[in-house]
This record gives C-alpha cells, sequence and structure tokens, in this order.
C-alpha cells in the first residue's frame, strides 16, 4: 500500500538522517497533529467570521447618534487594542470563567459554561474584532459624504444607507487592512494553547515531548503556519478581485 | 423592516402652492447663510435660483428635503412641515427627488442598479415591476443599452443622466436640481439640459439651481436670484432678464451675459 510505504520512507529517513517526522509514519501522532491542524483551522474561520461580524456592527455603532452608544464602541476598541491577547485569553478563561456560575451537564457533573475552545473563540474573536472596527472606519470615512446623503435624499434609513451603500464601499477601500488583520489573528491562535486547547502549536508541544524531535517540529510547524497564511492570503486575492468594480478604485483600468 | 407609513393628510390641496418657504434663516456657525427666504412653486411649475457664488442657493434647496436643517422660519412640502422636530424624514424624501453636481451614483452598482435600488429596499417595490419602470426609465433618459456599464464606465453627462432616472424612479412629486452641469464639460450639458426640459415640460414641478442662464430663460416659469442669503429680485423669465429692477441682479447679469 502506498501509505504503508510512504511511512517506511519517513521511518528510514529517521533511521538514516536522525529526522524524526512521526507525524507520517506513527499513526497515532499523525492523528494528533491532523486533528490539531483542523482545530486551527476551525478556529480561525470562526474567528474570522465572527471578528468581520464585529467590526461591521461595530463601526455601524460609532456612527451613532447616541454618545453612549459611540463610548461603548470607543471603549471596546481601546481595552482590547491596548491589551496583550495573552492577557485577554488568561482574563476570559481563568478571570470570567473562574467567577460565572457552573452548570450541569447531561451526567450531572458541575462543568463550567464555556469551554477553553469556546473561550478562546470568544476572546480572539473580540481582539481582532476591535482591530477591525477602526480598519471598517477607516474604509467607511474613505466614502465621501455625497455618496452618503444621495441615498439620504432618496429616502434611505441610517441603517439602509449603511448597508447598501457604505458598508459595501468601506469593504472595498478596507480590504487589505483587513486582510493584514485577519492573517495576524490566523497566528494569534496559537496563543489559544496557553489554555490547552488542543490546536496545531499544543498538539505539536505533546509530539515532540514525546518523540524528542523538537527541531523538526519546529519546522514543521513554520512551514505549516505559512501554508495557512498562504492559503488565507489567496483566498483574500481572490475575494477582492471578485469585489472589484468596473470603473472605480483598483477595479478601474480593465 | 416597519411597513410604510401611509401618505399623511396635512390638509393640503392642489391649488396651494405645492412648496411654501416663509422666512427660513439659517446659520453655518457665525455664517448667516440664509437671511429669511420666502417663496412659493405651484404644482407643476419650474423655478431657477440663481445668483453668484456662496449667496446660499444650494443651502436653499438642501433644506427643502430636510438634508441642512434650518433655525427659523417654515417650509412646507404638499403641506408638511419640514422644519417639525417629529418630521418622518424619510416620508418627506420619498416626495422629493434630488439631482446633485456630483452625480453622486452609487459606484459598485450598475446604472440599471442604481436605479432600482431605492424602490427596491426603500418602497419595498415589487422587483419585476421596478425593472420595467428602470428600463423605460433608461431610455427615456436616452442611455437604452447602458443598464450593465458601471458609472465608472460612464461619461459624466450619463452618470448625470443615470442620477436624473434614479430620482425620477421613486416617482417623486416634485424634483430638486443642485447645479447638475457644473461639473459637466460643455458638449454633455446638453443633453443633461435637454433631460430636464423634457421633465418641465411634462408638468414635473422642478426646483434648479443653475448657472445656465439661456436654459432658466427657456424652461423656467420664474426666476429668483438670491445674493448674501437674500433673494434680491424674482419674476417671470422675460421681465426678470430684459429689464432687471435691482442694481445687484443688473450687476449680476451685466457680468455673465
Amino acid at each position: 500500500m502506498l501509505m504503508e510505504t510512504v511511512a517506511r520512507w519517513f521511518l528510514d529517513l529517521y533511521e538514516t538522517t536522525g529526522i524524526n517526522l512521526t507525524i507520517v509514519y506513527d499513526a497515532y501522532d499523525r492523528q494528533r497533529f491532523l486533528s490539531g491542524l483542523g482545530m486551527t483551522i476551525y478556529l480561525a474561520v470562526v474567528c474570522i467570521l465572527i471578528s468581520i461580524a464585529i467590526g461591521a456592527v461595530g463601526a455601524w455603532a460609532q456612527g451613532s447618534p447616541l454618545r453612549v452608544v459611540r463610548g461603548l464602541v470607543n471603549g471596546f476598541v481601546v481595552i482590547f487594542r491596548n491589551t496583550p491577547p495573552l492577557v485577554q485569553i488568561f482574563f476570559f478563561y481563568f478571570g470570567l470563567g473562574q467567577i460565572l456560575p457552573r452548570i450541569e451537564d447531561a451526567d450531572g457533573m458541575r462543568v463550567p459554561i464555556l469551554t477553553n475552545v469556546q473561550w478562546a473563540i470568544v476572546s480572539l474573536s473580540l481582539f481582532a474584532g476591535a482591530f477591525n472596527v477602526e480598519i471598517f472606519r477607516s474604509g467607511l470615512e474613505a466614502v465621501p459624504r455625497t455618496t452618503t446623503e444621495a441615498a439620504q435624499a432618496l429616502g434611505y434609513t441610517r441603517l439602509g444607507v449603511y448597508r447598501h451603500v457604505l458598508l459595501p464601499l468601506a469593504l472595498r477601500i478596507c480590504l487589505p487592512a483587513l486582510n493584514n488583520n485577519l492573517v495576524n489573528l490566523l497566528k494569534t491562535t496559537t496563543l489559544a494553547y496557553a489554555i490547552a486547547v488542543p490546536e496545531t502549536l499544543y498538539v505539536s508541544k505533546q509530539i515532540w515531548t514525546d518523540s524528542q524531535n523538537v527541531p523538526v517540529m519546529m519546522i514543521v510547524l513554520l512551514i505549516v503556519y505559512t501554508l495557512l497564511v498562504g492559503i488565507l492570503v489567496f483566498i483574500m486575492h481572490r475575494w477582492e478581485k471578485a469585489l472589484a468594480i468596473p470603473g472605480y478604485g483598483q477595479g478601474s483600468g480593465r | 423592516m416597519a411597513a410604510l407609513s401611509p401618505p399623511e393628510d396635512f390638509g393640503w390641496t392642489p391649488d396651494q402652492p405645492l412648496i411654501r418657504l416663509v422666512d427660513v434663516r439659517k446659520s453655518f456657525g457665525a455664517i448667516e447663510v440664509l437671511k429669511g427666504v420666502s417663496l412659493d412653486v405651484a404644482k407643476g411649475e419650474a423655478i431657477c435660483i440663481i445668483g453668484p457664488s456662496g449667496s446660499g442657493k444650494s443651502t436653499l434647496i438642501r433644506c427643502i428635503n430636510a438634508l441642512v436643517p434650518i433655525d427659523s422660519g417654515t417650509i412646507r412640502v404638499e403641506g408638511q412641515e419640514v422644519n417639525d422636530p417629529d418630521l418622518d424624514k424619510l416620508a418627506l424624501r420619498r416626495k422629493v427627488g434630488m439631482v446633485f453636481q456630483q452625480y453622486n451614483l452609487f459606484p459598485h452598482r450598475t446604472a440599471l442598479d442604481n436605479i432600482m435600488m431605492a424602490p427596491l429596499h426603500v418602497l419595498k417595490q415589487d422587483r419585476r415591476e421596478v425593472e420595467a419602470r428602470a428600463r423605460a426609465l433608461m431610455a427615456k433618459v436616452r442611455l437604452a443599452g447602458k443598464e450593465k456599464a458601471y458609472p465608472g464606465e460612464l461619461s459624466g453627462g450619463q452618470q448625470q443622466r443615470v442620477a436624473i432616472a434614479r430620482a425620477l424612479a421613486m416617482r417623486p412629486d416634485v424634483m430638486l436640481f443642485d447645479e447638475v452641469t457644473a461639473a459637466l464639460d460643455p458638449e454633455t450639458v446638453k443633453e443633461v439640459l435637454l433631460t430636464i426640459r423634457e421633465l418641465a415640460e411634462e408638468g414635473m414641478t422642478c426646483i434648479l439651481v443653475t448657472h445656465e442662464m439661456g436654459f432658466a430663460r427657456e424652461v423656467a416659469d420664474h426666476i429668483y436670484f438670491t445674493d448674501a442669503g437674500v433673494i434680491v429680485e424674482h419674476g417671470p423669465p422675460a421681465s426678470f432678464f430684459d429689464d432687471p429692477r435691482d442694481p445687484r441682479t443688473q450687476a449680476f447679469l451685466g457680468q455673465i451675459l
């Protein structure tokens, strides 16, 4: 079988060179590593989607006529932008997680309301969302005031102007900046390691502890994240192209 | 989304002025831009507001659809008080179409979409009916075949005609034109003016701020001349242009004619 041939080749590689890729030839390590990779992708996709939603809603709330709402959004942005993401994760998991009441699960066990994976999603989404609010705001500010006026003159409500005119235009303007922040978010998912979320870095640590192949696993990690970010950037560029408008901004001259 | 509120009855009848401004005042900071402006526009009438830059012409028409709130005075559109804190701005703006100097089309949507958007999103009308109307409006402004073009692919004059069609798609009772040819090159000015003239001839109530004196003379039923925030002189085009009485009007017309 092909799988066995590949496994044998990597086992030979280890015996002849010392390059120990247990994640290829050892079924248990391979399974651990793939599930870690799956968790990283899961965290990244969910957090990207939630953080974009936070950015879009937050930037809209920043333009609210109510000072309280504007103040709340600005406070949120300051807190999550000005504190380290690892501290935020600890705050949610160890701080907030301890204070909140526990609930009974199906077996009658007293368990926390949110699991470590869920806390990681909450924490990372808010962290990246705070940056996304500012990124969307920069896009909104670049849309000419007169475009908004034209929509108002047609009878659009504030939400209607935002949904149908401002947001679609702002999104196109701020995509490069959004792109950067999402790349950062993907890499920041490794911090979930600190609360024992079994993502790529966490399972790699388990693997190198068991197999004593630290340098090899380090290189594997670098390659894996390079590829993951590469895929994200590719998708974002495709999105940018799909949104390009003939005769406008980067879409002009086509 | 909330259902559209039914049209309210403000006791207005078609024999009254469609739009009535009484002693309208507006300041931006320390600068008083409108110093007590009054005017009436009857249904089906086309009026032109002319005057030097900074005389408050644009501010004046932007007050009519509440894009600019006024400080004091009265603006009534079909009897509805615009200067009322409880004003339903959205209901007002459905009755008042506006065309801007810089066209202000939505650049991310095609010409046809630009026309269809507000009837679909704001009026919640049936898509097929809206599309048929939008295509008819494209033909009316002589842009049939450009339905799928994006604003960035159209010339200034073409964009402005799409903007006119976009405002008309809401079936307004009055159209406001804010220096709509000022950003166009002379070639394309003509096509836009032709479109507006046809509208006025069809009986659309039009309020135009313009620097096109020849056009104002041909199209307008009444000319208002503003200077420094007041209406200096007004009258039918013939007497206004041929026999201006106020020295400021004489000076202004002397400079540009």
